[in-house]
C-alpha cells in the first residue's frame, strides 16, 4: 500500500503537470475588457491539484495517511486475479462492439461471465446472454429510437431480421 | 395558501396515470437497488439517468427521485437480513439491525426501518414545502459574486465536514472541475483543455460519463474485490398479523429515534457535501446519547434502527432542497439528478420556481406520493425483496456492467465516451483504494460549468478585483463561511498539536 500511495500520487502530479501545460494554450491571466482568459481556470485548478499531490507526499513521507502507514499489499492473489479477469472483461466487451455490434458484445461477455465466472449452467447463461440483448435491442431501437453500433459488415443479416420484425 | 394550493397542483400532477406509474417502477427499482450490497441511490440514478430521455422532462425527474425515495428504504433491507449495508446511507442501520435479525427479530427490525423511513420522509417533505418557496425567493436576487460563493461553500463543505483526507478531497474537488473544462472555451469559443489531442475531447467530458464510470463501472469492481461473493441471508418469517403486532412495537420503542432521524437529518442533508450518510450517523449518535440506556445501542433497539432509517429519508430529501433552489445539489445523487435537468434543457436554480413551476411543483408532489408508494411497496414486498437479494452476485454484476455501457452509450452517443466511462471505472477503483474522495469528484464536474462562468463574470463586472467577492451584502458572509470551513481542518491540527504540547 505504501508504494503504491506515493506513486498514485507520482502518476497524479505529472498529469496535473500536463494540465497545467495543455491550459497556457489559452490566456492564462486578465485580459483587459475580457476578464480571465480561457486558460486562467483550468490552469490555477491543475495548479491546485499539483499542490495537494506534494501534499499527499509530504503526508506520505510523515506517515500520517493510513496507506502509507500500511506494509500490507494493494489487493492479494485473488483480489489481483478477480479484477483483472472482471476488469479485463469490461475492457474486451468494449474492444468487441466494433466488431460484433453492441448487442453481439453484449451477449458475449454475458456468455464469459456467466459461465466461465459465475460457473452457471448454459441453460441459464444461454436464456440471459441470448434474452437480454434481445429485449434491450427493443427497448433502445424500438422504443428510444436511439441506434447502437452494429459493428462490421457481417452482422447486417441480423440486423436486417430484427428491423423486419421491429417495423 | 398559495403554496398549499401548487402543492395541491403537484400532487394531482403526479398522479397522472404515466407519472404514478413511473412512481411504482421507480420505487420498485430503487428498492431493489438500494437493497443490493454495493449499490445505492447514486448508482441507481447514475445508471438509469439514459434511459429517462424517453419520458418528459417532468416524468424522468419523479421517476429518477422515486428511485431515490425506493433506495433509501431498500438500503435497510440488506442491512438487516445480510449484515452488509446496502449503501453507505444504511451503514448505521446494521448496528442494531443486524443484531435484531440475529435474535429472530428481522420482521421487526424491517419494519421499524419502513415505518421511521415513512415519517422521516413526510417531516423532511413539510420542511421542504415550507422552505423550497422561501429560500427561491431570496435567491433570485443573486447575481454572478453570490452563485460563486455557493459554489465555493459547496466544495468547502466537503473540506470542512467531509471527513476525509484533506489534500485527496482537494485534489478530487478540482480533478471534477478542470475536467468540466475540456472542450471548448465558452466565452473565447476557442478549443480548450483537448486532451493528448484526441478529437473525441472537443465535445468535453459530460459528468453522466465520469458519474456512470465511479458509480456503475468503478463501484461494481469494488464490491467483486470486498464482498468475495461471501454474502448470507437471513430470512425474515413475516406475516399480516405479525407486521402488525411489529408496527405497534416499533411505534412504542422507535418514536424518538424516529423523531431525531427525521428532524436532525432534514438539516444534515440540506448542507452540501454532507447528505444521507453523516446524516443518518450523526442521529444514530445523538439518540444514543440522550436515551436512558445507550448501552442497549448496538444489542438491538429498535431505536437505534429508527433512527439513522429516518435520517437518510430525510436527508435525501433536504439534499434537493439546495438543489432546486439555488442549482447547488447537497449529495452525489442530487448532482446527477441537477446534470439530468440541464440536459433535458431546464437552468436549476430560483428562476426554475418561476419559469417552470409545474415542473418544480409536480416533483415536490411526487415526494408525497413516493413516500406513500414506498412504505406500501416496502412492506407488502419484504419477503419479495430477499428472495431477490439471494440473487447471486455472478448474475448481478455483468447486468450493471451492461446497462452502464449501453446506458452510457445511449447519453453520449460516441465510444469514444464509452472507452472514457471504462477509463474512469477502473481509475475509481483504483483511487477509492487509496482513500481519494469521489463524490466531490462528480459534484465538481457538474457545478463547473456553473462555477467558472460566473468567476469570470464576476471578476468582469470588478475590472479583476476579487474583493467583489467580499463587499457585497450577500456574497461576503458566504465567502467567510466557505473559508473558515476550507481552514477548519488546520486549525482542528493545530488544536490538537497545542494540547498535545500542553499535556
Amino acid at each position: 500500500m505504501r508504494r503504491g500511495e506515493i506513486s498514485l500520487a507520482g502518476l497524479l502530479a505529472l498529469f496535473s503537470i500536463y494540465l497545467m501545460w495543455k491550459a497556457t494554450e489559452l490566456p492564462i491571466g486578465y485580459i483587459r475588457g475580457q476578464g480571465p482568459g480561457g486558460g486562467f481556470w483550468p490552469f490555477w485548478l491543475s495548479a491546485v491539484m499539483l499542490l495537494s499531490c506534494i501534499a499527499i507526499a509530504i503526508n506520505w513521507w510523515r506517515g500520517t495517511s493510513p496507506a502509507s502507514q500500511s506494509d500490507e499489499p494493494l489487493m492479494d492473489d485473488f483480489g489481483w486475479r478477480t479484477i483483472f479477469l472482471v476488469g479485463g472483461g469490461v475492457v474486451a466487451f468494449v474492444a468487441l462492439i466494433s466488431v460484433v455490434s453492441m448487442y453481439g458484445a453484449i451477449a458475449l461477455f454475458l456468455l464469459y461471465y456467466l459461465r466461465f465466472l459465475g460457473r452457471h449452467s448454459w441453460w441459464l447463461t444461454l436464456l440471459i446472454a441470448i434474452g437480454l440483448p434481445i429485449v434491450l435491442f427493443f427497448f433502445f431501437e424500438g422504443a428510444m429510437m436511439i441506434s447502437m453500433p452494429q459493428g462490421m459488415p457481417f452482422t447486417q443479416p441480423f440486423f436486417d431480421v430484427m428491423y423486419d420484425i421491429l417495423y | 395558501m398559495e403554496t398549499l394550493s401548487f402543492l395541491a397542483d403537484g400532487v394531482l400532477l403526479s398522479l397522472q396515470p404515466i407519472n404514478l406509474m413511473l412512481i411504482i417502477i421507480g420505487v420498485t427499482v430503487g428498492l431493489f437497488i438500494g437493497a443490493m450490497p454495493g449499490l445505492g441511490s447514486v448508482n441507481g440514478v447514475a445508471i438509469l439517468l439514459p434511459i429517462t430521455f424517453l419520458v418528459p422532462p417532468g416524468s424522468a425527474i419523479i421517476f429518477l427521485a422515486a428511485i431515490y425515495y425506493g433506495a433509501m428504504y431498500g438500503g435497510a433491507i440488506s442491512s438487516v437480513t445480510l449484515g452488509i449495508p446496502g449503501a453507505s446511507t444504511a451503514v448505521a442501520t446494521t448496528f442494531d439491525g443486524r443484531p435484531l435479525a440475529m435474535q429472530g427479530r428481522a420482521s421487526l427490525a424491517l419494519v421499524t426501518a419502513a415505518i421511521a423511513s415513512f415519517v422521516g420522509g413526510t417531516v423532511a417533505n413539510v420542511f421542504f414545502t415550507l422552505f423550497a418557496p422561501l429560500l427561491a425567493t431570496v435567491a433570485l436576487s443573486f447575481g454572478p459574486p453570490e452563485i460563486f460563493a455557493l459554489m465555493l461553500l459547496a466544495f468547502a463543505t466537503f473540506v470542512g465536514l467531509g471527513g476525509d483526507d484533506i489534500p485527496k478531497t482537494i485534489f478530487s474537488i478540482c480533478f471534477g472541475l478542470v475536467l468540466a473544462t475540456v472542450g471548448f472555451d465558452t466565452i473565447s469559443g476557442e478549443p480548450r483543455l483537448v486532451l493528448f489531442d484526441i478529437d473525441g475531447f472537443l465535445r468535453g467530458i459530460g459528468f453522466i460519463v465520469l458519474a456512470i464510470g465511479v458509480y456503475g463501472i468503478g463501484e461494481m469492481l469494488w464490491t467483486i474485490e470486498q464482498t468475495r461473493g461471501e454474502i448470507t441471508t437471513t430470512n425474515p418469517k413475516m406475516s399480516v398479523k405479525g407486521m402488525v403486532a411489529d408496527t405497534k412495537e416499533a411505534t412504542r420503542r422507535g418514536w424518538k429515534g424516529t423523531m431525531i432521524g427525521s428532524f436532525l437529518g432534514f438539516f444534515v442533508g440540506v448542507l452540501p457535501a454532507a447528505g444521507a450518510t453523516p446524516g443518518s450517523l450523526m442521529s444514530y449518535g445523538v439518540a444514543k446519547m440522550i436515551a436512558k440506556n445507550p448501552k442497549e445501542y448496538g444489542t438491538g433497539t429498535p431505536d437505534g434502527v429508527a433512527a439513522p432509517e429516518a435520517a437518510n429519508n430525510s436527508a435525501s430529501t433536504g439534499a434537493m432542497l439546495p438543489m432546486l433552489t439555488l442549482g447547488i445539489p447537497g449529495s452525489p445523487t442530487t448532482a446527477i439528478l441537477l446534470g439530468g435537468m440541464v440536459i433535458w434543457g431546464l437552468t436549476p436554480g430560483p428562476r426554475l420556481f418561476v419559469d417552470e413551476s409545474e415542473f418544480v411543483w409536480g416533483l415536490i408532489g411526487s415526494f408525497y406520493v413516493s413516500n406513500v408508494a414506498a412504505v406500501l411497496i416496502n412492506l407488502a414486498f419484504i419477503p419479495l425483496f430477499v428472495w431477490m437479494l439471494r440473487m447471486p452476485f455472478t448474475i448481478l454484476a455483468p447486468l450493471i456492467f451492461v446497462l452502464s455501457i449501453i446506458g452510457g452509450f445511449a447519453a453520449a452517443r460516441s465510444m469514444h465516451d464509452i472507452w472514457l466511462i471504462v477509463i474512469f471505472g477502473i481509475g475509481a477503483f483504483f483511487m477509492r483504494k487509496f482513500d481519494y474522495p469521489l463524490a466531490p469528484a462528480v459534484l465538481a464536474i457538474v457545478l463547473g460549468p456553473i462555477a467558472e462562468p460566473t468567476l469570470r463574470q464576476s471578476l468582469l463586472l470588478s475590472s479583476g478585483d476579487p474583493s467583489i467577492f467580499f463587499t457585497r451584502p450577500i456574497a461576503a458572509p458566504i465567502m467567510v463561511i466557505a473559508i473558515i470551513l476550507i481552514l477548519l481542518p488546520g486549525l482542528k491540527l493545530l488544536r490538537g498539536k497545542r494540547k498535545e504540547v500542553k499535556a
